[in-house]
């Protein structure tokens, strides 16, 4: 017997087989429906839109680990989400370099400036979104497609609401609605929430990349939940207290969920490990917050979508619920009976 | 109380690794030959280590004391074949280290020693009376942790004991010694408990099974049947089988931090435990084998065996057709809290529940040099203390002592659950375990210096109550 070759290490002696790079891998095939029906239906420019924000992340993650010199983890798959998931949030028009520059911004000011993987407090491509964003916000406003430029999402339904809101021109439907509840412009006649819903689910070409169809975007969630890869509190709360704030606020909360970037902000960047509570009571409290906030922002400033400064501002407070909101600890009952009868 | 509980229990935490338990579970319990010599180590249990009472040259028989102890917290230690003692001298331990062991040459002929005695019914026995039985039998915790029995079965007055529990959870993968037991000798098995409960004065038992174990439930059932005692189905999930764990999905109760099961009314003991002290009542044998699976994917025919204590590893494994290929790991007890050993030629001692071997691919995970958290949760998730693993795991590798201490660090039952769960395969138990022991030290080192102090004063208390 080869007794000397035994290798002797402390228990646990297995492991679950799962590891970063699996973790990733899930999330971006969670995104591939959604994605691939981006590309489809907004065509070439998304494309180099897509290509040039996951080069950029890629990038940006590649030169900064060669700068510090510690290895470089372009094989975890992390870099590539990060570029993929900022895509999703840009718009199909952007100029090619800005979503470059967007890119580049994610990895290496949202991620590796903190430390690298796991050390960031921001999600880093809400970060790269939001330097793109702030610099060049006239993209962020013109930026969308409208329905006649893209056959598969030209019906009857799509000429309908555009021939509505042509008065607020390119409006997304979130833009829309503000414009008609906030009176800045006149109601266009027949045109409601409600006639919203269909293209939301099904084929939504006035949004962002990653907003072209809700549908896909809970189908990706639903394969999350079930590889375990995220649970359901965060999304779940997030988008329950958006809901119900919305209907409190008398507008239309299933318009509100489907429309805009709360969807793919609570199943996919609200969830990224690194930037939100550890323990599950704290996520209830993010998810809570977040919708409070992004409710806030919706229907009180003047930007019709709020979900990335919503998750921006809640992963500032990620450390301090953190620390305040832990798990129940298993015999803290028992403790607090013996202080009360000493 | 006559009926069964039937009741699916929830675990909060854990993890569900695949049990692994079919390549032995359905092997009967089989008695093996000691081999030529045996290796007896004088520290079979948490406690004072024994003081060898025989010396190089001796006659000595099946149960003949070869080594004891003046302490409380300890248990002797009996031969396990007849013949001669060949050497008293530290031979390597499967908990690490060398330890002072009885070798015996073993005769053959397993002569019992004559002086062994049933210690009588035991239905009107006083407590004190059964628990000296239980120490001389040489009874410690089967389950791995070796804790001696009798000093479990003494709770001090003021925490009256009203639940026995025994633990049939087995929750460990690939291990399948206690299931065997219950279905093999269901009836000893709640002997043992009964005796159990009248050393403590308690009026409930609790057989706990995990539902994974159909079969076992169904003959511990059918024993326990008018008895009075409860048998339980518990989810399968491990740690189901920690003390802590069992106690709150059993009972509601959680014991305190810091605690013992008896501070909530309530002795927890391994199936095997309470099947060995059945024997003993009614043979009068003292703990001189035990039921240990051997198993694992390059073990040729798992088995469970019913193996002299003091034989030894490479022994054991023959008896099941030896390796298939050289083992990458072997293992003293199960997967996620075992002991990994450097040599085959250590003993099966009173706490070995399994010998596991693995093969080279199966341990061949590999751990970061500079551990990398994610903070995916899932640590949190799994820990079934509460705990939050990736912070203690971190403070412990950055050595943030007070912090860690704060964090509750002294709670952590050492399942494994974290390390098992964590995706960056970040070695947090193994830094928690540093951080644990790193603690204590400075603890008994303040003490120390505490007692000094106040030595030098010349006062005994009033110096410090200041500071
Ligand atoms: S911290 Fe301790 S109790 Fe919690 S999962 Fe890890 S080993 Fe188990
Ligand atoms: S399981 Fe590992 S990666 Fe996840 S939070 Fe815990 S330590 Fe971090």
């Amino acid at each position: 017997m080869n007794e000397h070759k035994l290798i002797v290490s402390t228990s646990p002696h297995i492991r679950d087989p799962i590891n970063t790079r699996r973790i990733m891998c899930h999330v971006i095939v969670a995104l591939s429906p959604v994605t691939i029906y981006a590309l489809v239906i907004h065509g070439l420019s998304a494309l180099w839109v897509l290509a040039a924000s996951i080069a950029g992340a890629a990038l940006g993650d590649f030169v900064m680990q060669k700068g510090r010199r510690i290895p470089v983890t372009l094989d975890d798959c992390s870099a590539i989400l990060t570029g993929l998931l900022l895509a999703l949030t840009l718009p199909p028009r952007l100029p090619w370099w800005v979503a470059g520059i967007a890119g580049l911004a994610a990895t290496i000011l949202g991620k590796q400036m903190f430390g690298g993987l796991g050390h960031n407090i921001f999600n880093p491509a809400l970060v790269g979104r939001a330097v793109a964003f702030v610099s060049w916000p006239a993209y962020f406003a013109t930026g969308y497609a409208k329905s006649a430029a893209i056959g598969i999402a030209n019906t009857a339904t799509h000429k309908a609401i555009e021939g509505t809101v042509d008065i607020v021109n390119g409006a997304s439907p979130l833009a829309a609605m503000k414009y008609i509840y906030d009176g800045a412009a006149k109601a266009p006649q027949g045109l409601f929430a409600s006639n919203y819903y269909k293209p939301l689910l099904l084929a939504n070409p006035w949004g962002c990349l990653g907003e072209v169809s809700a549908l896909l975007l809970i189908l990706g969630g639903i394969y999350l939940l079930a590889t375990r890869v995220i649970g359901w509190r965060i999304t779940v709360t997030y988008v329950g207290t958006v809901a119900v704030l919305t209907a409190i606020t008398g507008r239309d909360p299933l318009f509100y969920t489907l429309a805009g970037g709360l969807l793919i902000g609570a199943i996919f960047m609200a969830t990224d490990y690194t930037t939100s509570p550890l323990a599950r009571r704290g996520k209830v409290v993010y998810g809570v917050g977040l919708g409070v906030v992004t409710w806030l922002l919706r229907f009180w400033s003047n930007n019709p979508e709020g979900v990335m400064f919503a998750i921006l501002f809640m992963n500032a407070l990620v450390p301090l619920i953190d620390r305040y909101i832990m798990p129940r600890r298993y015999g803290s009952a028992g403790e607090a009976k013996e202080v009360h009868s000493s | 109380m006559g009926r069964t509980s039937g009741l699916l229990y929830r675990i909060r935490g854990g993890v569900h690794p695949s049990d692994s338990k079919e390549p032995s579970a359905g092997k009967e319990i089989r008695r093996i030959e000691a081999p030529a010599t045996v290796t007896i180590p004088m520290r079979q249990h948490i406690g004072a280590p024994c003081v060898p009472r025989v010396g190089k040259g001796d006659e000595v028989l099946v149960g003949t004391v070869i080594g004891d102890s003046e302490a409380f917290v300890s248990a002797p230690i009996h031969s396990s074949v007849s013949g001669k003692v060949a050497r008293v001298a530290p031979q390597p331990h499967p908990a690490g280290g060398e330890v002072l062991a009885v070798i015996i040459e073993n005769d053959g002929s397993y002569r019992r020693d004559p002086n062994l005695e049933p210690p009588g019914p035991w239905e009107d026995m006083e407590p004190e009376r059964i628990r000296e039985a239980v120490r001389a039998a040489g009874i410690v915790g089967l389950g791995g942790a070796a804790f001696p029995t009798h000093v479990k079965l003494s709770p001090p007055g003021e925490y009256p004991i009203d639940t026995v529990i025994l633990n049939g959870a087995e929750c460990e993968p690939f291990l399948t010694s206690d299931y065997r037991l219950l279905l093999e000798e269901p009836d000893s098995v709640l002997e043992g408990i009964r005796i159990i409960m009248r050393a403590v004065g308690a009026r409930r038992g609790i057989v706990a099974i995990e539902d994974n174990k159909p079969a076992a439930i169904k003959a511990m059932e059918s024993s326990a049947r008018g008895s009075g005692i409860e048998v339980a189905s518990l989810r399968t999930r491990y740690p189901q089988g920690a003390e802590k764990v069992l106690i709150a999905n059993l009972l509601r109760r959680e014991v305190p931090s810091g605690g013992l099961p008896m501070h909530v009314g309530v002795v927890v003991n391994n199936v095997g435990t309470a099947h060995a002290i059945a024997q003993y009542f009614s043979q009068g044998m003292p703990l001189v084998e035990r039921v240990v699976t051997v198993t694992g994917s390059v073990v040729r025919e798992p088995s469970n065996l019913l193996v002299p204590l003091g034989t030894s590893f490479a022994h054991a494994v023959e008896a099941c057709g030896g390796f298939t290929e050289p083992p990458g790991k072997v293992i003293m007890g199960g997967p996620m809290m075992g002991l990994a050993q450097h040599t085959m030629e250590v003993p099966v001692i009173k706490g070995t529940s399994g010998i596991l071997a693995l093969s080279r691919e199966e341990t061949g995970y590999s751990v970061p040099a500079e551990p990398v958290c994610i903070r995916c949760g899932r640590c949190v998730d799994v820990c079934p203390m509460g705990l939050i693993p990736t912070y203690l795991g971190s403070y412990a590798h950055n050595e943030k002592w007070d912090l860690l201490h704060r964090l509750h660090i002294e709670d952590c039952i050492e399942c494994g659950c974290c390390t098992y769960t964590c995706p960056t395969k970040n070695p947090l138990v193994q830094l928690i375990k540093t951080g644990k022991a790193e603690l204590a030290r400075r603890k008994q080192q303040a003490d120390r210096r505490e007692a000094e102090r106040r030595e030098a004063v010349g006062e005994s208390g009033e110096a410090g109550k200041d500071e």
